[in-house]
């Protein structure tokens, strides 16, 4: 499998970007047929886009697979959930503070993991982002509020609100300038966030920095012969990667004022592995499409039940139908999961560079087609 | 001796009870080719690894261009200089020919580390030109955007040798840069190292082939059971009673 940087001209990259915003802004229509058109669905595809594409920043492009990203997405949670009790609901600071928090605590705990290489590098980071989960249930409860979660109340103090005379109405919510940031305006924000950060992770990919990354993932060893110091080049994709989780982190408290532990265990670690994976490592598309089709299975799929399976297979003969029924019925509703798995079991076996590897074999086999015909 | 390039004094090393290195002494002149040959298991990779900071010695020092440089790590040696061409083939298999020369020659220029996030590499026009005038030169311009990992093991060694040649070294260091190759691919390989020799640089090459010894090496090192037993130059080798002594007289000498 290579993961290199492609050969592609200013121009194209520009409509690659035109065309990617184009997409993301119109979600909202195409994927209405899909039945994913709704406002709480549509924010989570974008939040855990950007959470994927910041992480093959690190998982991609290094190849070191860190266990530990939740403990970001969590602290970036906090972060802004802090933000919005202390200094003012509008989401843009909450926002910039979440990813520098997230940024600060990446540095420790990337300074300590990157001390070791391959599966030793991932268990530093699951143990620490483990360890921040305990403490968030424990020892932190004055900071996280333990297991109820930390919230937004009408008595905190608000400074900045105060200070500017917004007064907030009910139960707070998030706003940027007046705009609440819930259904799809939310959604908007989260938009837009997810194609900035599109954006740069494009240009990382076509900068210097970026090749000297893959080339560490290639061979560090000869990188550290070649003249380079790896450490540094680490940390900071690292840190890059961890600035996103905490973007993402400080999205779902920005479209939902909320905070919980459970956002830093281990398993939100393994899905953003999963979509990496699933989409296709190291590519810029691939972990978007991940987040994509794991978000749909679990909202889309898990929504299944027999009933509705009865409906979708009612054209058949009725004996029949109960049979298809029977068959299909584990994998939806709460069996959703096993669909999951066994799509994802496929596309380790037969495409092991993910969704994007696929796409670019259909690719070759129709220029292939194309070149013949001409001939 | 200020036209000395390396100097190693008195270098020992260990591992458990094996002695690696005794009490070894080098110079290498500036401009020279240096061989050191020796039969399997003296010591020459470990002299090496000693040299380029992959191994620390035991004691003494290794001083390049007059610094002490023993116990600073590869890269920070790489900064000054000194270049190593790896007994199996170290390149980046995943990444085309053109980034594999591309990466060196950003080392030159950026030093070890440099944070050039929101550069974008359509716009390092320069070091790309020079990249694929390595590449011209070594013949292989037409695979410009293949993968590393698809050529065969020669093409493999020279495309190390051109992105060691990319930073213009001032010592490079060459560990049996011939073997496992055909005899055509030997022959190559020696033809370049002698338009290399032309331009002045310094080199160190570690050989089993005595052939490519002799066609290139302007002194040559004897090194048997980590000790250095002769030292001179080729005509002196050549024949020598302690150097086929140290063969068990098999060597073609």
């Amino acid at each position: 499998m290579y993961t290199s940087i492609d050969p592609s001209t200013t121009k194209k990259d520009t409509m690659l970007l035109t065309a990617f915003t184009l997409v993301v802004l119109t979600m909202p229509l195409w994927l209405a047929p899909l039945g994913a058109g709704y406002p709480d669905l549509l924010q989570k595809f974008a939040i855990f886009g950007i959470f994927a594409v910041g992480y093959n920043i690190l998982f991609g492009l290094t190849g070191y697979l860190s266990f530990g990203h939740a403990a970001f997405l969590g602290v970036g949670s906090y972060t802004a959930v802090w933000t919005f009790k202390l200094l003012s609901m509008n989401a843009i600071p909450a926002v910039i503070l979440a990813m520098i928090f997230a940024g600060i605590f990446a540095a420790v705990i990337g300074f300590f993991s990157l001390r070791r290489t391959g599966i030793y590098f991932s268990i530093l980071t699951l143990a620490f982002a483990q360890m921040s989960y305990n403490m968030a249930y424990s020892v932190l409860t004055p900071i996280t509020n333990g297991e109820t979660g930390l919230r937004v109340l009408q008595e905190d103090p608000r400074v900045l609100d105060k200070l500017f005379g917004v007064e907030a109405q009910g139960s707070p919510v998030s706003s940027i300038f007046g705009i609440q940031m819930s259904g799809y305006s939310g959604f908007y924000f989260c938009a837009v966030m997810l194609i900035i950060g599109f954006y740069i992770s494009l240009k990382i990919f076509r900068s210097p920095f970026g090749m000297k990354l893959q080339a560490i993932k290639s061979n560090q060893t000869r990188m550290e012969y070649t003249g380079y110091n790896p450490k540094p080049y680490l940390l900071t994709a690292f840190v890059i990667s961890g600035m996103y989780a905490g973007l993402a982190g400080s999205l779902m408290a920005v479209t939902d004022p909320l905070a919980g532990a459970e956002r830093m265990q281990w398993t939100a670690s393994g899905e953003v592995i999963l979509m990496t994976i699933l989409g296709g490592v190291g590519t810029l598309f691939g972990p978007l499409l991940g987040a994509g089709i794991i978000k749909y299975f679990e909202n889309i799929f898990s929504a299944f039940n027999e009933a509705s399976l009865h409906e979708v297979f009612a054209f058949l003969p009725d004996w029949l139908e109960n049979i298809v029924v029977t068959l299909t019925h584990p994998f939806v509703g709460e069996g959703w999961h096993l669909t999951l798995g066994v799509l994802f079991m496929l596309v380790i076996i037969f495409l092991p560079g993910g969704i994007m590897e696929g796409g670019r074999r259909i690719q070759a086999k129709f220029s292939k087609k194309a070149a013949t015909a001409k001939e | 001796m200020a036209d000395n390039v390396l100097h190693i004094e008195g270098v020992n090393k260990t591992f458990g009870g094996l002695q690696a290195l005794g009490d070894i002494n080098l110079n290498i002149e500036e401009g020279k080719t240096h061989a050191i040959i020796g039969p399997n298991g003296a010591g020459k990779s470990t002299l090496l690894n000693v040299c380029i900071g992959r191994l620390f010695p035991d004691s003494g020092t290794v001083n390049f261009d007059g610094k002490n440089i023993t116990g600073k790590q590869p890269h920070e040696i790489n900064q000054m200089g000194m270049v190593r061409v790896f007994q199996t083939p170290e390149i980046f298999p995943e990444l085309s020919l053109l980034q594999n020369l591309m990466i060196p020659a950003f080392a030159k220029r950026d030093g070890a580390f440099k944070l050039n996030i929101f550069k974008s590499l359509r716009n390092e026009k320069a070091i790309e030109e020079e990249a694929t005038k390595i590449l011209w030169d070594f013949g292989m311009a037409d695979q410009r955007n293949n993968h590393a990992g698809s050529l065969s093991r020669g093409d493999k060694r020279r495309l190390e040798l051109g992105m060691c040649l990319i930073q213009h070294p001032r010592l490079l260091l060459l560990d049996e840069p011939t073997a496992g190759m055909a005899r055509h691919d030997t022959n190559r390989t020696i033809e370049l190292l002698k338009e290399i020799k032309e331009t002045g640089m310094t080199k160190i090459i570690i050989e089993h082939d005595m052939h490519v010894v002799f066609s290139l090496a302007d002194h040559i090192s004897v090194l048997a059971q980590g000790r250095i037993i002769v030292d001179g130059l080729p005509e002196e080798i050549k024949g020598h009673p302690k150097v086929r002594e140290a063969y068990l007289g098999n060597a073609e000498i």
